[in-house]
């Protein structure tokens, strides 16, 4: 541990980073790619979603959370391990009612890449079906809670970039949903659509009107390259 | 050596999956060529003639027809493939899922503001409706999906030739949609 540099090993790697970084900063610098929802770069990160599950000395634990030490041994790319992160992207499909074909973020969402990283083609579980309702009544954003995952960056953006805190979770269980600072409505609220909160969610559950469909089949974020391929890049050189 | 046979079925879906698999173009040729169509809506064959290898099914399961058909295709195909997000997910035609049956219908045939003097039809010809929209798979036991809206192309291509050639059929990156 000399000059602060620190040693852990990702599926055998060796991997040279310094104290006070986490285990996925610590793989994003060198090119390897840990799956991810809830994180966002420009966010604390809350290990909220689970999707960047690693397995450190054994034990499954939030790659985004977890500080490096000298000698961790870290498991990532594993078969089981990308079993369950599929999994976990299952249940989010079967709990809210993502329709990919009428979704404005579509071909540019996270939880639909990362399904298409895993080769996701049908849930295995049953859909929930929920009644959710939308609310349109801001001018510029609305938020879709059948989208949501849950993630809580709009929370985190809203509080810590914007200083608006515009979101907040409430509830519990599979009755926590993501609630607006106001009486009734967003359009209640201070949110712009110029705030990060209205542009930094990974789903098309909070978007900012007529912005949708605007890049064609073919050309949008995910349609060539897997999530991920820019971290991966790093590696390749 | 018979070739092998292919059966597909459209159920609650909008038929654009049968478009996507015309939609492999000059290769519709070589498909014929490997294969014969059985019951299907692209011959027009209306009763499987015998056991049919690989059937193809479109469309989320909507209606005690849907239920019967899909029964059927499972007893007479070897294989089963759900094609689309309808079939996969129960896609568009269950948004109705979030609304309770009754009222599905009060509103189509009763409230809506282009109905006069509405009923809600009840012929014994017309198929009953289901409580909901199943996706195939919560119904009966489907062997192989291929999502979209519609599949690809190329994706239809790719776990078709696969299959007729008994290998795993894998479907590329960028044929895997969603959307």
């Amino acid at each position: 541990m000399s000059n602060g540099k620190i040693t852990i090993y990702v599926d055998d790697v060796e991997v040279t980073t310094e104290a006070g970084k986490t285990i996925m900063e610590a793989c994003d610098a060198v090119g390897i790619y840990i799956p991810r929802l809830c994180y966002h770069k420009d966010l604390v990160p809350a290990g909220h979603c689970r999707v960047c599950t690693v397995k450190v000395n054994g034990k499954p634990t939030n790659a985004c959370t977890f500080p490096v030490q000298e000698g961790l041994v870290v498991e990532n790319d594993t078969d089981e391990l990308k079993e369950f992160r599929r999994h976990v992207i299952e249940m989010l499909f079967v709990e809210g009612n993502h329709v990919c074909p009428y979704c404005e973020k579509q071909g540019n969402c996270e939880l639909q890449a990362l399904a298409y990283r895993f080769g996701m083609l049908a849930p295995t579980y049953p859909y929930l079906y929920p009644k959710i309702e939308v609310d349109a009544t801001h001018p510029d954003v609305y938020i879709d809670r059948n989208r949501c995952v849950l993630c809580g960056r709009c929370v985190r953006a809203s509080r810590d970039l914007d200083g608006k805190s515009v979101f907040g979770f409430v509830g519990r269980g599979k009755g926590k949903r993501i609630a607006v600072n106001a009486e009734h409505s967003l359009s209640e609220t201070q949110l712009q659509a110029a705030d990060r909160a209205a542009e930094i969610c990974p789903t098309g559950s909070i978007v900012v009107k007529r912005t949708g469909y605007r890049v064609p089949y073919g050309k949008r974020l995910y349609d060539k390259e897997p999530i991920g391929s820019d971290i991966e890049a790093k590696a390749k050189g | 050596m018979a070739k092998p046979k292919v059966a597909t079925t459209h159920m609650a879906g909008c038929f654009g999956c049968h478009m996507s698999l015309l939609d492999i173009d000059e290769r519709l040729v070589q498909l014929i060529e490997l294969v014969d169509f059985d019951k299907s809506p692209i011959d027009d064959i209306k009763r499987f003639t015998g056991p049919v290898d690989v059937g193809i099914i479109e469309g989320g399961c909507s209606s005690q027809e849907n239920y019967e058909v899909l029964k059927m295709f499972r007893k007479h195909c070897k294989v089963l493939v759900a094609v689309g997000e309808c079939a996969l997910t129960g896609g568009i035609p269950a948004m109705r899922n979030t609304v309770p049956l009754k009222e599905c219908m009060e509103e189509a045939y009763l409230k809506g503001p282009s109905v006069v003097d509405g009923v809600i039809p009840n012929d014994p010809d017309i198929p009953l409706m289901l409580d909901k929209v199943y996706p195939v798979h919560e119904v009966v036991k489907i062997d192989y999906f291929i999502p979209g809206c519609p599949p690809p192309a190329d994706a239809f291509w790719q776990v078709l030739t696969a299959l007729l050639a008994g290998k795993e059929p894998v479907i590329t990156y960028e044929a895997l949609k969603y959307d």
